[in-house]
């Protein structure tokens, strides 16, 4: 019985030398990454044996030697990314390709003072912003094998930091772009957003890719949410068919502050999203969100977590999924109420709509309770098209297929329409109808 | 001729419910069919709508003299067949002036006619909102989710005030409706009235036909019309109740 493949990492600590030869970074990054790396090797690539990864199995990721994705001229890929729906939001906006920030593709102005948004290798060379204090801390590479994978091979990214009492007025986007080659290739995005206390921010991490080739993309973001801020924060992935996409998005919520986050998973052929917060002090607020709209052979594992650490917060989270073809979703929502978390009040609800009969979702609730005066409920549903509805709408004139996409589409906006900024609200309603109208 | 109901026979599960229905209806004439329940009302209103639960064992519906039988529900809606649902369906997700602009715009694309954008089709609605007395709330709320038993009943009128369909089936539309509600729906089905549109009105109770007075009553008992007159058969009808036909079956048997 092994619950991890070991297997083929010597490749990846011999990337880790290069890495290291390459590239001079302080002290403490060094160390860091040098203990992300033994982390790493330490625990190798889970297999389904392991609990927390039962129903996805990593063995392709494990077995593909990726090669670090090579620099993209920013001209190829301008001319590429005006094409894409999503990648043409009206806010400011950091771009990435391939990992690396493309300045020419970027847009920082209108920004209001004192926020800032840069590479976060930048931000680590220049000495002056507080990365150390918050990099690695809020996601742990002690644990998870992929988080500890980007730790060692983090070299790029986004550092934002909103100062306190700061409104922002438009999002900020940050985009990662994949152009993938001939050969499998790897990006390790790091991002550390920092929203200072009473402050408001919406932030937005799209992954989309310009190729339909296998890539990985490695991703992990660390949010800290100061106290009485006001988060609305949209994780869009749309990346190609063959990619695997293995995101971490970890969450830090402090005394009265409220996180709203949605995660729409397009894309990938394999995918692993694991979204959690922690509600560290007390009066919090989080809603995770997550729509999944899957077709052909796609695989997609939705893991939350909701860890109320402190009393009187709320946690709301609502996943729907749209399965179609043959593929496979997975939904495991975790609910932490820790001994101190007495007076919380959470709900989460998974709900899914088979579109085909060898469409499968496995769908987890997972709660621990140490508080005995708490409300947690949860549900979840699993079911096709409603035939009397679909009747309803087609003894209206309305065809069958019109319907059909009529019906989905309404199940998806259930969670779309929670999206407050109403520019990408619209454009992701686009995105997941011409999506669904592409379905055979 | 609009409509011709020949012999028709219809089943759900083993059970053969419709047991050979003869009907024909008029350009511009309204038909009540009244009939206890399970006599199969609503089974002929459905299998004239085109709902696929019911499987036509026998006989023919022919509408304009096409094969009604043999087209899809939405056909049948693009071709002029209304059938306002005993039970309405809600869909949540999808507002209620979408939903019916994508109908009429399905309908009307189907005869060649333009599309009509938002902004026309809000104007177009508004006469029929007033008529029906819906509220603007109603309107952008989605597809009957939250209404009342009356307010469905009513967006069922007002769906056909919108769709303008050559024949209207009214499915027991009156039924747990209060008198006034009812008076509504009538004022909405009674303007509606004209010698281009045929109505089809099944209904369990005599009280609706005070306000939408048919031009023919037919009397439905286990799956056969077994009687047929003016609307005075109504009145003697709510005067002897169902059992007096049901004992002119069986004497006919």
């Amino acid at each position: 019985m092994t619950t991890a493949i070991k297997e083929n990492l010597d490749v990846y600590l011999q990337s880790f030398r290069e890495l290291e030869r390459r590239g001079k970074v302080p002290e403490w990054l060094a160390r860091i990454r040098t203990e992300a790396i033994e982390r790493f090797l330490d625990l190798g690539f889970p297999t389904p044996r392991d609990e927390e990864w039962k129903y996805t199995n990593v063995a392709s990721i494990a077995r593909t030697p990726f090669e670090p994705a090579p620099a993209v001229p920013a001209e190829r890929a301008a001319e590429r990314i005006a094409t894409h729906a999503l990648a043409q939001l009206d806010c400011p906006r950091l771009v990435f390709v391939n990992g690396k920030p493309v300045p020419e593709l970027s847009s920082l102005g209108g920004l209001e003072a004192g926020v800032k948004v840069m590479s976060l290798e930048k931000a680590v060379a220049s000495g002056t912003e507080p990365v150390e204090q918050y990099l690695a801390r809020t996601a742990d590479p002690a644990t998870h094998p992929f988080v500890a994978l980007n730790t060692a091979f983090l070299q790029d990214g986004a550092w934002v930091e909103i100062p306190k009492r700061t409104a922002l007025s438009k999002p900020i986007y940050l985009l990662y772009v994949t152009l993938p080659g001939s050969k499998p290739t790897v990006t390790y995005p790091r991002n550390v957003v920092l929203i200072g206390r009473e402050s408001q921010a919406t932030l937005i991490e799209g992954y989309l890719s310009l190729g339909d080739s296998a890539y990985l993309t490695n991703a992990v973001t660390e949010i800290i949410v100061e106290e009485n801020s006001v988060l609305e924060y949209v994780k869009l992935q749309s990346e190609s068919p063959a990619a695997f996409h293995v995101a971490t998005v970890k969450m830090q919520q402090a005394r009265n502050a409220s996180a709203h986050a949605t995660t729409v998973t397009l894309g990938a052929r394999l995918a692993r999203e694991e979204t959690a917060s922690v509600l560290d002090g007390e009066g919090g607020e989080a809603t995770l969100n997550g729509l999944y709209v899957l077709t052909g052979e796609q695989h997609v594992d939705n893991h939350t977590t909701l860890d109320h650490a402190k009393a009187h917060c709320s946690s709301r989270e609502l996943y729907k999924g749209i399965l179609e073809g043959r593929s496979t979703g997975v939904f495991n929502g975790k609910i932490i109420v820790r001994p101190d978390a007495q007076k919380t009040d959470s709900k989460q609800s998974n709900k899914n709509l088979l579109l085909s009969e060898d469409a499968t979702i496995n769908t987890k609730p997972q709660l621990e309770i140490y508080a005995d005066d708490v409300k947690c409920t949860h549900g979840a549903t699993v079911g096709q098209i409603d035939a009397e509805a679909l009747f309803y709408l087609r003894s209206r004139g309305i065809s069958q297929r019109e319907a059909r996409n009529l019906l989905t589409v309404a199940f998806a906006n259930d969670v779309l329409d929670k999206i407050k900024y109403a520019y990408l609200r619209e454009r992701l309603k686009a995105s997941v109808l011409e999506r669904l109208a592409t379905q055979p | 001729m609009l409509l011709e109901i020949k012999n028709l026979h219809a089943k759900v599960g083993g059970n053969e419910i419709l047991k050979g229905i003869d009907l024909k209806v008029g350009l511009g004439e309204v038909h009540a069919i009244m009939g206890p329940n399970g006599s199969g009302k609503s089974t002929l209103a459905q299998v004239l709508a085109g709902r696929d639960v019911y499987a036509v064992t026998e006989g023919e519906v022919l509408y304009e003299g096409k094969n009604l039988l043999e087209m899809a529900p939405e056909d049948r809606a693009r071709e002029g067949v209304f059938m306002a649902f005993q039970y309405p369906v809600e869909i949540p997700g999808v507002s209620n002036t979408y939903f019916l602009r994508t109908a009429r715009n399905a309908i009307r694309k189907h005869h060649g006619q333009e599309e009509m954008d938002a902004m026309d089709f809000l104007t177009f609605i508004r006469e029929k909102m007033k008529l029906l007395e819906m509220d603007e709330s109603l309107m952008t709320r989605p597809v009957n989710e939250g209404f009342s038993g009356g307010e469905k009943k009513r967006n069922e009128i007002f769906q056909m005030a919108v769709l303008e369909p050559k024949l209207a089936i009214l499915d027991e539309t009156d039924s747990g409706l209060d008198i006034d509600a009812l008076k509504i729906v009538a004022r909405g089905v009674n303007a509606m009235r004209s010698k281009d549109r045929s109505m089809i009105v099944v209904t369990h109770y005599q009280r609706l036909l005070n306000y939408i007075v048919p031009d023919f009553v037919h009397v439905l008992s286990d799956g056969r019309i077994v009687k047929s007159g003016r609307k005075e058969l109504a009145l003697e009808l709510e005067q002897k109740g169902y059992g007096w036909l049901e004992g002119a079956v069986n004497a006919t048997a």
